[in-house]
Formats: structure tokens, C-alpha cells, sequence
């Protein structure tokens, strides 16, 4: 963790690579590096913000092509007679005259239109070439609550499941991982070595190499098709164990004596003394675990097999072939699943940022 | 607990502390391994042990089946081969792409710039991104009518479609990987950055080198250790990418974007009749491999902290 302290003096250790020639005049690398970082944030950012804007577009909108950049939707109008609003288009009339007309139906190449002001002068008929919708710009809301209506239980039930595991494996995580770093940084006793060590071993099995045999143990235990046959499996990860032994270890040990002086157990002091301090890296801990939690996809795609138990991620991958042709639900799913973590991506980047400096240089 | 305490004595306190995590460790990382090689000897598509009959290195035997190896469709379990093959592809060209973008990313932004935090929290910003959601999205925009034929029917060039070629698919997966996953490597290289001395910079200026000289000669060779790092952590993970590509292209089209994790899915859980056998052995070849690179990581971080 001593990465942590460094970045904390990073104001102090701005390795300059080059610095500025002259003063305040920006060289030539200065420009390279602005462009570069300004390109960069087009590709990172555009994507994201792309869907997301997207999410608001109407079916009829989202099936144009080339795509509009912003989301619009065709005016429509209330005329006397009919129980829908007409859409309205520009149209250019044999005459040479251009008139607002509402559209009743489309048939074929030609249009059926009525004037909206005057719908006693009887219906016209257009053809598609001369008439062009009426357009404003319209953030379409009803793309989420049609979501939301049309698959109204389920949503809630992804989300629901999507929370569950998120939390209560990240707690079991934390729990389990700060008991295990305490016994090893905090005890001198026969056989801490080969603990730590066969721990750390897991660090190279990849859960993409025990697949199968988890996949068995999970249904040995009968939690396929259950939120805890996801949860188990995930819950010892080596790197929080190491994360939170190497702060454990910079506790100073007098502390835990003088607690045993007083006749506190073992396991108040662990709770009440050594958990407390080591809550920032806990924190380190916590964060990735919520994040590769949320974010799991093959481990809870061979053992959720219903849809009653789907996570969000697996919700929102089996929508792809359902709802080939409702881009507009899809898009809606997406940025709803990706929301989340983009809050929360907000407050906590510094902390993760940190984190993950401090266990991938280690 | 404080029972437990009086029962045990304080001696054992520390195996009571340590017990649950070495259970989940022995129960889904230990015993795994043992499982997977006796999976990997045995036949028929049962999943319960007893079920399965011994057939030595049956398994073993197709996956290397082949008249010619230079040749996927000449091999008894061709898709394997091209798994494999698509992953001798991917996994180079993937690493080379991620840590050039990344370096890059980190000298920037390790400058005196303004808005530093707001440009690497942009870089960091996809890592945070779920793969079925990094997938989508690269899919909203790559589609036939999607933003980037947009762009290109704007500047007068034809659309294409990017996902439905082997050669345009397989660009977009490295690049969608890479798009997803640099910042992760980024902040790694940016921290190995802040960690050299300034002073020597300092004297470097002194003598008015020139930037790239300075960026060969100092920033390279004390950046060494921690680049090595990231090299093994990025074949690691490469190796074993494969929720984007499944959401993104499902390994298609035919197989040209199919990695070997996922011959492993399809494989053991996707096809009928699950081949669980076959799935085990490959995951056993593919573990050696990692294995390999896991022990090369950790002697190379730690001779980064000592050096």
C-alpha cells in the first residue's frame, strides 16, 4: 500500500517528462499531448454517450439511416374525427404550394392526408416523395417506461437478483478476507507460511480454467439455477487477502498487546480494533469487489439457467436476440444497466484509480 | 467466538480466523484443479464422477488429433485448433495494441496538463463498464445502419459491415478489447511513472536533453520493471478474453473471432452433448500456459520491488 501514499504526493511527484520550454509557452510536445488526450476522450467517451442519446430515440428515429445526432420525433396533431394524433408532414402539392398536412395512412407509395385546420375539406393523396415529417427535438421517456411496463416484474427481479449477489458476496468477500489477512499479519504461528502461500497460489487459477469442475461443485451442492451457486465461488479472492495483510501489517502491534493487557478476546480485537483502522483497505477491497461482482458474466452464465434468477448482464444479453428489431427497449436496458457503476464511478474513481495502482505493481 | 477462545486456547485463534477463507479457497480453487484432471480422463457427458467411465487420454488425444497442424480443418476437433489459432493471433497483436495505447496514455498523462484527474478518469471510465454493455454498445454503433457507416456515408465513402467479414470483426475485437480495458494498464504505467525520482529529470535538463532522448534513455529502461509486470498481467488476462467477443460478435463469423475460453463454454456447457471431458482437458492446457506466465509475473514483481 505504499503506492497509496505516493499518489497522495502526486501534486509533489509530477514526474514532468519534459518540461515546458520557456515559460508559459506551450512547445510542440505540449500540442501532441493535448491532441492525443483530446482524441482520446472523443474514442472513450463518444461510444458511451452515443447509446446513451440514443436511448431516447424513437423506433421510426432510430431506424433512419444515416442516424440523426440527436433525438427527434415527428409532431403530431389532434384531428377532429379520428382518436390518435396524426403525425404531420411538409408536403409539396401538385399546385406548387407547400400545406401541413396530418397523415392518416401510408399505402404503397402514396399517402393518405388530411389538413388539420380544415379536416371538412376531405382527404388528399400524396405520394411519400413530396411529403417530409414534421420534426422536433424530443427526449422519447416512453423508451424506458415501456421498458419498464412491458417487462414490468422482470425488471425489478434482474435488478433484485443483479443487488443480492452484488452485496452479499462483497460482504462474505470483506468479512472473510479481513479474517484471514488478520491471521496472517497479526499472528506469528506454525504453518502461517503455507496459508498464505496456498492462497496466493489461487492467483493462478483463473476461473476460466476450473469451469467445469466449479460448475460441478456448485451442482453437487444444488445452487444451480440459485443466486448462491454464483455468490460461493467468488468470495475467497486472493488479491483482498494480500490488499489488506500488507495495511494490516503497518498496524502497530503494541496497539493489539495493550487490548490483550485489558483481557479483550481475540475476536473483539479484530473487530473492534483492527478492522476500523484497516478501512481504507477495505474500502480498495470492497470497491472491486462490487465492481467484478456487478460486472460477472460467465461464471453466472452456466449456473443461472431461468430467467427467474438472471442477473441484469444476462437480462441484457438474451435481449440481444429477443428484441433483434426494438433497438429502442435495448438501448434503454443498456444504459440502465450501465448507470450504476457510472454513479458510483463518479465518487469513487480516486479510490479505484488507487487501488489498482497499488495491486498491480505488488 | 469468545467461547471459541476459551475452548481452543489463543494458540489455534488463528486457524479459527483463517478457516472460512481457506475452505472457500480448497472448495473452489483447490479442489477444482484436481477435479478438471479427473474430468479430463474420463468420458461420456455425466457430470457426477461415479457416472463417468476412465478412458486415459482419450480427451487428449482428439484435441491433438490432426493430420496436419498447420491445417484447423485437417484436425478431429478442428474448432479447437481454431480457437487456438485465433488466439496465437489475438493475443499478440492485443497485448502489442493495449500497452503502446496505454504507455502513450500514461506519459501524457503524467505532464503538467490541466484537467489531469478529468482525462484519466476518461480513460478509466470504460474499465468500469460491464462487458454485455461495452459489447452493446460497440454493436449500436458498428450495425449496418450504425453510427460509423453514418460517418462514413457523410464523408462520401460506402458503408461496411464491420461484424459480418472475419478480417473487420476480428480488428473491431482487439480494438473493442483494448478500448475496454486499456485505463486499467494506463493507471498501472501512470503510478510506475510518478514513482521515478524527479531529480534525475531534473538533471536531464541540465544538460538539455532532448524529450525523446530523455524518454529512451530514463523514463524506458526505470519503467522497465513495471512494464514487464504489465506485459504478463495483459497476456494473462488476454488470454482468457471473452464475455465482449461473446456478446459482441459470438465468436463468429463462422469462428474467426473464437477464443479459446470459449471453445471451453461451447464446448462443456453450450453444445449438446456437454463434453465436459474435452472442456477439462482444454482448460488444463490453457491453465499450464497461464501458470507459466503467473510464476514469470511474480518473479518479475518481485525483483521489481528489490531492484
Amino acid at each position: 500500500m505504499a503506492d497509496v501514499a505516493l499518489s497522495k504526493s502526486g501534486a509533489v511527484m509530477r514526474g514532468l517528462l519534459f518540461a515546458r520550454r520557456g515559460r508559459n509557452r506551450l512547445d510542440v510536445t505540449d500540442w501532441l499531448t493535448y491532441g492525443f488526450l483530446v482524441l482520446g476522450l472523443l474514442i472513450m467517451f463518444t461510444p458511451v454517450a452515443w447509446v446513451v442519446l440514443s436511448s431516447f430515440k424513437t423506433q421510426a428515429n432510430l431506424q433512419e439511416f444515416p442516424p440523426s445526432i440527436l433525438p427527434y420525433s415527428s409532431e403530431t396533431a389532434v384531428v377532429e374525427g379520428f382518436d390518435q394524433p396524426l403525425p404531420l408532414f411538409d408536403v409539396n402539392l401538385k399546385d406548387g404550394t407547400k400545406a401541413r398536412l396530418a397523415q392518416i395512412r401510408r399505402v404503397g407509395r402514396n399517402a393518405q392526408m388530411i389538413s388539420p385546420d380544415n379536416p371538412g375539406a376531405g382527404r388528399l393523396t400524396v405520394a411519400v416523395t413530396d411529403a417530409v415529417p414534421v420534426r422536433k427535438v424530443r427526449l422519447a421517456i416512453e423508451n424506458y417506461t415501456n421498458l419498464i411496463a412491458s417487462s414490468g416484474q422482470a425488471m425489478g427481479r434482474y435488478l433484485y437478483n443483479s443487488l443480492f449477489i452484488t452485496i452479499v458476496a462483497t460482504i462474505i468477500t470483506l468479512v472473510m478476507n479481513s479474517m484471514a489477512a488478520f491471521a496472517l499479519s497479526k499472528y506469528r504461528f506454525a504453518g502461517s507460511s503455507v496459508a498464505l502461500i496456498s492462497i496466493l497460489s489461487t492467483l493462478m487459477i483463473p476461473a476460466t480454467v476450473v469451469l467445469v469442475p466449479t460448475y460441478l461443485i456448485v451442482s453437487e451442492l444444488g445452487l444451480v439455477g440459485n443466486l448462491w451457486g454464483v455468490i460461493l465461488p467468488t468470495v475467497a479472492t486472493p488479491t483482498g487477502v494480500f490488499l489488506l495483510r500488507q495495511y494490516m501489517l503497518t498496524i502497530p502491534d503494541e496497539l493489539i498487546e495493550a487490548a490483550r493487557m485489558d483481557h479483550a478476546s481475540e475476536w473483539r480485537i479484530f473487530w473492534r480494533i483492527v478492522l476500523p483502522l484497516s478501512s481504507p483497505a477495505l474500502a480498495v477491497v470492497a470497491i472491486f469487489s462490487i465492481l467484478s461482482r456487478w460486472n460477472d458474466f460467465l461464471l453466472p452464465l452456466i449456473v443461472l439457467n431461468r430467467r427467474e434468477v438472471y442477473t441484469l448482464q444476462l437480462a441484457l444479453n438474451s435481449f440481444q436476440s429477443e428484441f433483434e428489431v426494438r433497438y429502442d427497449l435495448m438501448l434503454a436496458m443498456t444504459t440502465l444497466t450501465a448507470l450504476p457503476l457510472a454513479c458510483a464511478f463518479i465518487f469513487l474513481q480516486r479510490y479505484i484509480t488507487t487501488g489498482i495502482a497499488s495491486t498491480g505493481i505488488k | 467466538m469468545t467461547g471459541l477462545q476459551k475452548v481452543l486456547g489463543i494458540g489455534r485463534m488463528p486457524w479459527v480466523f483463517l478457516l472460512p477463507n481457506l475452505l472457500a479457497v480448497l472448495f473452489f480453487s483447490l479442489l477444482p484443479v484436481a477435479i478438471n484432471v479427473f474430468y479430463s480422463v474420463t468420458g461420456s457427458d455425466r457430470l457426477y464422477p461415479s457416472e463417468r467411465p476412465f478412458i486415459g487420454s482419450v480427451n487428449y488425444e482428439t484435441l491433438f488429433d490432426c493430420t496436419n497442424y498447420l491445417d484447423a480443418s485437417t484436425c478431429s476437433s478442428d474448432l479447437f485448433w481454431r480457437a487456438l489459432g485465433n488466439s496465437l493471433v489475438f493475443v499478440p497483436i492485443q497485448v502489442i495494441c493495449m500497452i503502446g495505447v496505454a504507455l502513450l496514455a500514461a506519459v501524457c498523462l503524467n505532464r503538467e496538463i490541466r484537467g489531469r484527474g478529468s482525462f484519466r478518469a476518461v480513460f478509466f471510465f470504460p474499465v468500469m463498464l460491464s462487458p454485455v454493455v461495452v459489447a452493446l454498445t460497440w454493436q449500436w454503433i458498428l450495425q449496418r445502419n450504425g453510427a460509423l457507416n453514418g460517418i462514413l456515408t457523410w464523408l462520401g465513402l460506402s458503408p461496411v459491415n464491420w461484424l459480418v467479414f472475419p478480417n473487420t470483426a476480428f480488428f473491431w475485437s482487439v480494438f473493442v478489447t483494448v478500448w475496454a480495458h486499456m485505463g486499467f494498464y494506463t493507471i498501472i504505467l501512470l503510478a510506475g511513472l510518478q514513482s521515478i525520482p524527479r531529480d534525475v529529470y531534473e538533471a536531464a535538463k541540465m544538460d538539455s536533453a532532448t524529450n525523446w532522448r530523455v524518454f529512451t534513455r530514463i523514463t524506458l529502461p526505470l519503467l522497465k520493471p513495471v512494464l514487464l509486470v504489465v506485459f504478463v498481467l495483459c497476456v494473462i488476462r488476454s488470454v482468457q478474453t471473452f464475455d465482449e467477443l461473446y456478446v459482441l460478435t459470438g465468436g463468429g463469423p463462422g469462428s474467426a473471432t473464437m477464443l479459446i475460453v470459449q471453445y471451453i463454454y461451447e464446448v462443456g456447457f453450450a453444445v449438446q452433448p456437454r463434453n465436459f471431458g474435452l472442456a477439462a482437458a482444454a482448460s488444463l492446457l490453457l491453465g499450464v500456459v497461464l501458470l507459466i506466465f503467473t510464476g514469470l509475473q511474480l518473479r518479475l514483481s518481485r525483483n521489481s520491488q528489490h531492484g
